[in-house]
């Protein structure tokens, strides 16, 4: 069955390199268009990078969900003098993220006006968009790292060229924090597949890699650290999140939006695709401390956020707590908590794309973001509040919308295992409530100055914008099966392949949480 | 001819075709000179520059003539085994004609623009391109002392050759007494490694050490030190760089292009013949001095770049960094290394070039602030993504020559187990980057809208920005050919 499946895809279309060609496609297009039509820039890129959400969206209704393994993998050679190959493939982990990587592109690009240059602006987030699905798509380490660094240059030039006052220092900052992680990386990359070789041929193939665990117990876990501090930078877990908050607050809104949204889970699916499937042992050995992080993460990135005066920072921050919970739910090793932390990945990027999009479009309106400097925006803009509202519930992990779901099993899977890491990370979901409830309440409550009761509401275009962000926080809350149901047959590989290589053991946690009758693939495993 | 025949003396048997590109190179110099002797008038920059690049061209035809000889037949050497006749020189002497076609592009503009006789300008630079070239190729340590001297004195005076500007004469002085004196160690090396092993002779020297065991080695290895000394002046490797961002800031754009590029290939050449090839029974000897020469070259030319405010001294500085990165690799002492090391130094040649044309376009004026390329981006943006592609590609970014060559040279070390040294070269690769940044930034993000100096900008400069910039790119994506390339080009050391 499986082969026949494997069989399928690998005769057919290959999308996956489509999904990496169509946006680099659209931004060569784009830049050979006239400048003298400057109206044209955005709508073209924005066709284009439609058409690559179109191509995800494929991906996720021919990805066969009881698999565990790559799905509609495509592999080339590349560079043979050094057994690199050019090797794509998406299983449960990556499915979803791909999906909000082509459906965040053309949503930003409709919705976010750069203002000038619109030129360059859509090549870049055409460009990014094209990185994004190459980072999350790689199953060769060179490939990945070519594609994990590569993103940063349109980010860079994103808020170097539309940015707010201090953008040269935040985009220079957060240039050379991500290259100081992947510094060392491209060296561990190196020698693991140097290392792992022996006699055979060299490679860079993950999955050959991940079944090979030729190194040394010391080896792999030098090797981990390397890697673990590329994607804690990119996370960004406490005490290297510092890039975060002045990024975010300098970006543009479309940079905001992406960077949130996409190049933060970078980060995470980074530390479960490399960290944890190709240093096992590794993983289990480091997991506390880095728990450890991610809740501090969470107590520190809430407790920051409550005290901020900007509203974009403050949402900076509070993706800071968020992402602590993804790194608990990974290190937690359990079905649930993985999944969970799957499940944040996307969760977050939608409630928290969509705040980014919210402080932008208030900004437009206000031409300020400082919290003191608004109030009672709601009874000038009561549908703008509304949608805000949904949105903020959604952050805060409200029953009935997505952030729930995501931070319960987290929540969940992560007490077995690490108890009292969990007891300190539900405070987070309290004091989330609380910073975001209070700059709410700040925000749109109270009396409306003059300036404030000028406020237009939103604009149908807008609302069309947020509607995809809203109907995916409802949908996702009330029914998240569709998207539990393809995460887990790869989390479950995932931990079986832990258990296999290291003296890690899941405990029972009694039924799966998608009961389902035909779920018996792992067991191939 | 007769006479030395009754003499009883017998010249050795010259192979006139594996010498045709240096002897192109030098009928050329010679056409303009006396060209510009007869004809004055008729000495155009457009005839010096067209004799120059037709030069180029023609002697680059007869070496991939000779690359598919090597192929086919195998290296060879000829000139009593004084000249080495194989991949590696060939490949070198690829490598510095397209610099030669490049710089002589770029000086096209300079050369009208500021004044200077185009014949002596030219005529030195095929002079110094065929010195680079007897340089790479030499088997013999006295005729590569040979070609360093005459690569050097014609760098000599192409700095000193804008007889207006005081700094290009500081410039040129200053390179000329450290060039000398750098000359002085080499010449004690050589003198040194014939007393350790009784001749000048790559090829002797390598059988000799191979079949010796030296009971004493001081001698040995107070030759390669100076040897490495020596050459470590020439390819601005730290500690011996202090000349690099003075004489950088002052020469002539072009010149400094030429300098940074082909004068540093060059050395290196020199330095893989010797060390590699020659001395490769040493390994365990010169290894570990050149890794922590690569270190301290590394660690100085990224900490000391981003502390400069002049772009001319910055890029000097990253000059001396990427210097550091071949050292590395050289320091693996394996044949990947090697191959990783001409990787390294015929992407650097190329982005290096590109990155000169910009900063020769940009201006002339003794000082070359950083403040002078503000709002590039806005004013001339083609220009500015170009150099932003130089620039990113010099830092290492994917998808750039930079970042491939930057690999292999990680790769080689590791292989060599050099784990550390491997580490500092990406940390200050990261350090080295804020630089490059700097530049970047400096011309997207500007604080107020002033009036700007448009570059002066010639044609010719634009035929070498466009090449290097499609280069760095289609290698940086498909590299697999130049890795063939200069992995079939590692040094080989063969008598006859």
């Amino acid at each position: 069955m499986i082969q026949l499946v494997a069989a399928q895809t690998a005769s057919s279309f290959p999308v996956l390199n489509a999904l990496i060609i169509v946006p680099i496609a659209g931004a060569l297009v784009v830049v050979l268009l006239p400048n003298s039509r400057p109206e044209l820039m955005r709508p073209v890129g924005a066709i284009f990078a439609s058409i690559a959400a179109a191509l995800s969206l494929y991906v996720m209704a021919q990805f066969s969900i009881h698999e565990a393994g790559f799905q509609f993998q495509s592999i080339q050679s590349w560079i043979p003098s050094l057994g690199i190959n050019w090797h794509v493939g998406v299983d449960g982990i990556s499915l979803w993220l791909v999906v909000l990587t082509g459906l965040i592109t053309p949503i930003v690009l409709i919705a976010v006006d750069p203002h000038h240059d619109p030129k360059p602006y859509t090549a870049w987030l055409l460009l990014l968009q094209a990185g994004s699905f190459g980072a999350f798509l790689a199953l060769d380490l060179f490939l990945f790292f070519v594609m994990f660094e590569i993103v940063l240059v349109p980010m860079y030039m994103l808020i170097g060229g539309w940015g707010y006052d201090d953008r040269r220092y935040a985009a220079t900052k957060f240039f050379l924090y991500t290259m100081a992680g992947s510094a060392l990386m491209l060296v561990a990359i190196v020698s693991v597949a140097t290392l792992s070789a022996g006699n055979q041929d060299i490679t860079f193939n993950v999955v050959e890699l991940a079944q090979r665990q030729a190194l040394s117990t010391n080896t792999a876990r030098l090797c981990f650290l390397a890697f673990a501090l590329a994607f804690v930078i990119k996370v960004p877990i406490v005490p290297v999140h510092t890039w975060l908050p002045d990024a975010h607050t300098q970006a543009p809104t479309a940079g905001s939006v992406v960077l949130a949204a996409v190049m933060l889970k970078l980060g995470t699916y980074g530390l479960l695709r490399f960290g944890l499937y190709l240093f096992p042992e590794a993983s289990v050995w480091a997991a506390p401390t880095l728990a450890t992080l991610g809740v501090i993460g969470v107590v520190y990135g809430a407790i920051v956020a409550t005290m901020q005066k900007d509203l974009k920072r403050l949402v900076a921050y509070s993706s800071v707590a968020h992402m602590g919970f993804i790194v608990l739910g990974i290190f937690a090793f359990t079905t649930q908590s993985l999944e969970g932390g799957v499940l944040q990945m996307i969760n977050h990027g939608l409630s928290t794309g969509a705040l980014f999009l919210m402080v932008g479009m208030l900004y437009e309106r206000r031409k300020t973001r400082a919290i003191e400097e608004l109030s009672g925006i709601q009874s000038a803009a009561p549908v703008f509040a509304g949608f805000f509202t949904v949105v903020m519930l959604s952050s805060i992990g409200v029953p009935g919308l997505n952030g729930f779901v995501g931070e319960f099993l987290v929540l969940i899977g992560s007490y077995e295992t690490r108890r009292w890491w969990t007891v300190i990370a539900a405070t987070g979901v309290i004091l989330a409530a609380l910073y975001l409830l209070w700059a709410y309440q700040r925000v749109f409550h109270g009396e409306p100055t003059p300036d404030d009761e000028q406020t237009p509401d939103l604009t149908l275009k807008e609302g069309l914008v947020l509607a995809p962000f809203i109907a995916g926080i409802v949908f996702l809350g009330l029914y998240p099966k569709p998207l539990l149901e393809r995460i887990e047959p790869a989390v479950d590989d995932l931990i079986s392949h832990l258990e296999q290589h290291s003296d890690y053991v899941q405990p029972d946690l009694g039924a799966p949480v998608v009961v389902d009758e035909n779920h018996g693939s792992e067991d191939d495993h | 001819m007769g006479a030395l025949q009754i003499l009883g003396f017998v010249g050795p048997s010259v192979n006139w075709w594996a010498l045709l590109p240096q002897i192109i190179l030098l009928g050329a110099a010679l056409l303009i000179l006396l060209a510009s002797a007869l004809a004055p008038q008729r000495t155009s920059t457009a005839f010096t520059t067209i004799t120059t690049l037709c030069s180029a061209i023609t002697s680059s035809i007869v070496a991939i003539g000779l690359w598919n000889d090597v192929k086919t037949g195998g290296p060879s050497s000829s000139i009593a085994s004084a000249f080495g006749i194989d991949g590696f020189s060939i490949f070198f002497t690829l490598l510095i004609l397209i610099g030669l076609a490049a710089t002589a592009l770029l000086s096209h503009g300079y050369l009208d623009r500021e004044g200077i006789d185009p014949p002596e300008f030219h005529a030195l630079l095929l002079c110094s391109a065929a010195g680079a070239i007897v340089m790479a190729s030499a088997n013999d340590l006295i005729v590569m002392f040979l070609g360093l001297e005459a690569l050097s004195i014609g760098i000599y005076v192409m700095i000193a050759m804008h007889h207006r500007r005081s700094e290009a004469r500081e410039s040129a002085i200053k390179y000329f007494v450290l060039g000398a004196f750098s000359s002085a160690f080499l010449l004690y090396g050589i003198a040194l490694t014939y007393g350790a092993t009784g001749s000048t002779n790559l090829v002797h020297i390598r059988n000799y050490l191979d079949a010796v065991v030296f009971r004493d080695q001081h001698l040995l290895m107070a030759a390669m030190a100076l040897l490495l000394v020596g050459l470590s002046f020439k390819v601005a490797a730290a500690p011996f760089h202090f000349w690099a961002p003075d004489v950088y800031q002052g020469a002539p754009s072009p010149v400094t292009g030429w300098m940074a590029s082909i004068a540093k290939a060059a050395g290196f050449a020199a330095l893989l013949r010797i060390f590699f090839a020659a001395f490769a029974s040493h390994d365990v000897d010169w290894a570990p001095i050149v890794g922590v020469l690569a270190l301290i070259t590394l660690v100085v030319g990224a900490v000391m770049a981003i502390l400069q405010t002049d772009v001319k001294r910055m890029l000097a500085f990253s000059s001396v960094s990427h210097a550091g990165y071949v050292l590395v690799a050289v320091h693996a002492a394996s044949a990947e290394g090697t191959s990783a090391a001409l990787f390294y130094l015929f992407t650097y040649t190329l982005m290096v070039l590109g990155t000169f044309a910009v900063v020769g376009a940009m201006g002339t004026d003794d000082e070359h602030p950083l403040s002078r390329y503000a709002g590039l981006g806005h004013s001339r943006p083609i220009l500015a993504i170009g150099f932003t592609v130089l620039l990113l590609a010099q830092a290492g970014i994917p998808t750039t020559s930079g970042f491939i060559a930057k690999f292999q040279v990680i790769a080689a070390a590791v292989n060599n187990e050099s784990y550390f040294v491997a580490g500092v070269a990406m940390v200050t690769a990261v350090i080295g980057a804020f630089m490059y940044l700097r530049i970047v930034m400096a011309m997207y993000v500007t604080d107020e809208e002033k009036e700007r100096t448009s570059p002066t900008w010639h044609w010719t400069t634009s035929v070498v920005v466009i090449a290097a910039v499609s280069f760095t790119i289609l290698i940086g994506v498909v590299p697999q050919l130049l890795i063939e390339f200069a992995e079939d080009a590692v040094p080989i050391l063969i008598r006859g």
